[in-house]
């Protein structure tokens, strides 16, 4: 079993082989969490502290939840209505965090990068849960654990991201997760919503969803990001759902096992079709739901693990 | 009177473009005589042991912190900073708190300024009072006062009629402006350059077209107003064709470009780095040769250092939040030496561009080495290793993108007028 990492902030820095490490953990916790009694002692005595900048209600649940049936004490600070809003500094805020001895952080920002510094300051496990437009890693591990268990494999295959990919952090650590594990990815949406040189990343790029679902064995639709746009990106939503929205005619391009993901929370009638969403024999949205929790349990476990070797070996 | 006797120096002439071995006679602070047969009696001498001898720096776009912002550079600590590194006329910038942009202001500053700097100043005002880019300021009263150019620092002024009038003022008075290119609609919000590298970052980016359209505009309101006008920074492959128009159909417009663009690339931001994040945002590694040419062929006349002073809580921030700019008075130097030690520009090439041309372009003292200039030089080592800490800067702040790095090419000593400014005096 490898896992090196201390931090898990991103997808970039992690190598196949603890993807691969993380992934096969998760399998077993999503056995505990299907049982009758779901507790582990794994994180006993460790502090957890979820500090999310940004609003969210499914990513801090699946975390306080993956958190809890470890054995960890969970606290969840609500970021936006506090110390920020008195003018305190990113750093001295988890100065002040960092003083309390939690064990494990788990952040969300609205900045790029903001993770990163924060857990250059902290002696603790910093878990990014998403930060800016740059990466959302546990999005991805449980993305790509919903594809294995559905697949049955996680390599070679050909998955369609598609829709508002500029805005999303969830959009880069699924292409950096899924080409370090060796799939065809392809970006499927307007131009408007491509971020520049994203060619280079090892993707084939479409600006038409027919062409770009052709063949696919996974169609993972993205949240258009209305809060961060500046507008004019798309001319309406009505046009967007026409040309780009999933429904049964486009995805009857893909294979005809393909599989349909969401990472939500959905605009039903913009990005995906309401009825398509909820079509058991194709979608696995509430799958990925459930695979959160258990990619997070995986995740704070390894972390922990490394935190109580690298304490004893100090 | 004093005599001083630079001996066994290579000096750097960038007026002759030459490189020989020779000694410069001084006398009270003028140069009179290149390899004088024999040294006077009463001279001081001076051996230079090999050494380069060069003109002073004279370095365009200086920000300091008076009045304003003193916590973060002030004119002493600047002033240091300066003669540390070869620099012996800093222009300062009229970017303050309140802005240089009434003829009090700059009373102020050049009071301060002469106060307190160990080298000589000469200071730009405001082109729009308050640089709102809404009415200009007393052109007329501030160059009486020594303004010797006229820029609103980063802001563009977005009204066309605005900047025309300027310029038509400007050139009755025979003023030089400075202008910062930079379309401010397709730029807003941006914190580094498009492509993969923002891409994978999660930042937002701006096109270098921007900076194209920002010049483009500009030069058609040159064309219209026949103004003197000079680009603070040029970054980009792209600005150049256009620059290379407005020299052939004979506009009088200079361009400048600062030396982290000459040196550093996007990538160099790494993991979220914030002494890496100027204005405008570094570019790709192809931009940054276009520049290291159009420095080589001429196109562009001048490098700064775009000496931005920012204190530790302004730059400890998430990427996006994080103030822009670097400080670079006493990098300056070395750090253009990477030019000439990797890049192959010569020595003389390059000290066109850091003293002979921006002393010539604001009508200033120096930047040559002939008989009748002032005594304004730099001894420096080209050759000589170090490791750069930015704890041992003298500037107030230590925001450099160059901690940790190796550099090649050492300041000896510094004079402004034949007085040793550097190494300092007990």
């Amino acid at each position: 079993m490898t896992f090196r990492a201390n931090h898990l902030l991103g997808i970039e820095t992690l190598g196949p082989d603890e993807i691969v490490t993380l992934l096969d953990l998760a399998e077993s916790y999503v056995d505990l969490n299907r049982a009758g009694n779901k507790h582990a002692e794994v994180l006993g005595g460790m502090t957890q502290v979820n500090m999310f900048f940004e609003a969210s209600t499914r990513t801090q649940a699946s975390f306080e939840i993956a958190g809890k049936r470890l054995g960890a004490d969970v606290m969840n600070m609500a970021m936006a209505a506090s110390s920020i809003k008195k003018g305190e500094t990113l750093i001295d805020t988890a100065m002040t965090l960092n003083a309390m001895h939690p064990d494990l952080l788990v952040v969300r920002h609205p900045h790029s990068g903001a993770v990163d510094l924060l857990s250059q300051k902290v002696n603790c496990a910093v878990l990014n849960a998403g930060d800016g437009r740059h990466e959302h890693p546990t999005q991805a591990l449980l993305d790509a654990l919903t594809i294995r268990r559905s697949k049955g494999r996680l390599h070679r295959l050909n998955i369609a991201i598609c829709g508002d990919i500029a805005h999303s952090r969830v959009a880069r650590s699924n292409i950096l997760l899924l080409g370090k594990l060796e799939n065809r990815v392809r970006l499927v949406g307007p131009t408007t919503l491509m971020p520049s040189g994203v060619a280079d990343l090892g993707v084939e790029v479409y600006d038409d969803m027919r062409d770009g679902l052709a063949g696919c064995d996974v169609v993972m639709m993205l949240r258009l990001q209305k809060e961060r746009m500046d507008g004019g990106f798309i001319p309406s939503e009505r046009e967007y759902y026409h040309r780009y929205g999933l429904d049964t005619e486009k995805l009857a391009h893909a294979k005809e096992d393909a599989i349909v993901m969401h990472p939500g929370p959905m605009n039903r009638g913009v990005e995906i079709d309401g009825l398509l969403a909820d079509d058991i024999n194709r979608s696995v949205i509430q799958d990925q739901v459930e695979m959160g929790v258990a990619v997070r349990m995986a995740a704070m476990d390894l972390l922990a693990q490394n935190l109580r070797a690298s304490r004893e070996a100090a | 009177m004093s005599l001083i006797c630079f001996q066994n120096a290579r000096l750097i002439d960038p007026q002759a473009g030459t490189e020989d071995p020779g000694s410069l006679l001084v006398r009270d602070g003028v140069i009179i005589a290149h390899n004088p047969s024999t040294v006077p009696n009463g001279a001081q001498t001076v051996d230079c042991e090999g050494k380069c001898l060069a003109p002073g720096i004279v370095d365009i776009g200086v920000k300091i912190g008076e009045p304003g912002e003193r916590h973060k550079e002030s004119f002493k600590t600047a002033g240091y900073a300066a003669a540390a590194g070869g620099v012996t006329t800093m222009v300062t910038r009229a970017d303050t708190t309140p802005p240089v942009d009434t003829p009090e202001v700059l009373d102020f500053v050049k009071r301060r300024a002469q106060e307190v700097s160990l080298v000589r100043i000469a200071p730009m005002a405001a082109l729009t009072k308050g640089r709102e880019g809404r009415e200009m300021t007393e052109f007329g009263f501030l160059r009486d006062a020594g303004a010797v150019a006229f820029s609103d620092g980063d802001r563009v002024v977005q009204d066309p009629k605005v900047l025309a009038r300027a310029l038509t003022y400007a050139k009755g008075l025979d003023a030089l402006v400075f202008g910062h290119v930079q379309d401010p609609g397709l730029s807003k919000g941006a914190a580094v350059t498009s492509g993969k590298f923002a891409t994978l970052r999660g930042l937002p980016g701006v096109s270098p077209i921007a900076e194209r359209m920002g010049l483009e505009r500009d030069l058609a309101l040159i064309e219209m107003t026949g103004a003197r006008y000079h680009v603070d920074q040029i970054s980009s492959a792209s600005s150049l064709p256009a620059l290379e128009r407005a020299r052939a159909s004979g506009l009088d417009v200079t361009a400048g470009v600062s030396i982290h663009h000459l040196t550093l690339n996007e990538f160099d931001v790494g993991d979220y780095r914030t002494f890496f994040k100027v204005k405008p945002p570094l570019r790709s590694e192809d931009d940054r040769l276009s520049m290291v040419e159009a420095v080589t062929s001429g196109l562009i006349d001048i490098i700064c250092s775009m000496h931005t002073p920012q204190d530790e809580e302004s730059k400890r921030l998430p990427f996006e939040e994080a103030a822009s700019g670097a400080v670079g008075l006493e990098t300056l130097l070395p750090a253009a030496m990477r030019l000439v030690h990797s890049d192959g520009i010569t020595l003389a090439n390059l000290w066109r561009a850091l003293s002979l041309n921006p002393a010539k372009r604001l009508g200033l003292p120096g930047g040559t080495l002939a008989e009748g200039s002032p005594a304004d030089l730099v001894l420096f080592d080209e050759n000589a290793p170090f490791v750069l800490d930015r704890t041992t800067l003298n500037s107030k702040s230590k925001n450099t993108p160059f901690d940790g790095a190796r550099m090649q090419g050492r300041v000896r000593g510094t004079w402004v007028a034949g007085r040793r400014v550097f190494p300092f005096a007990d």
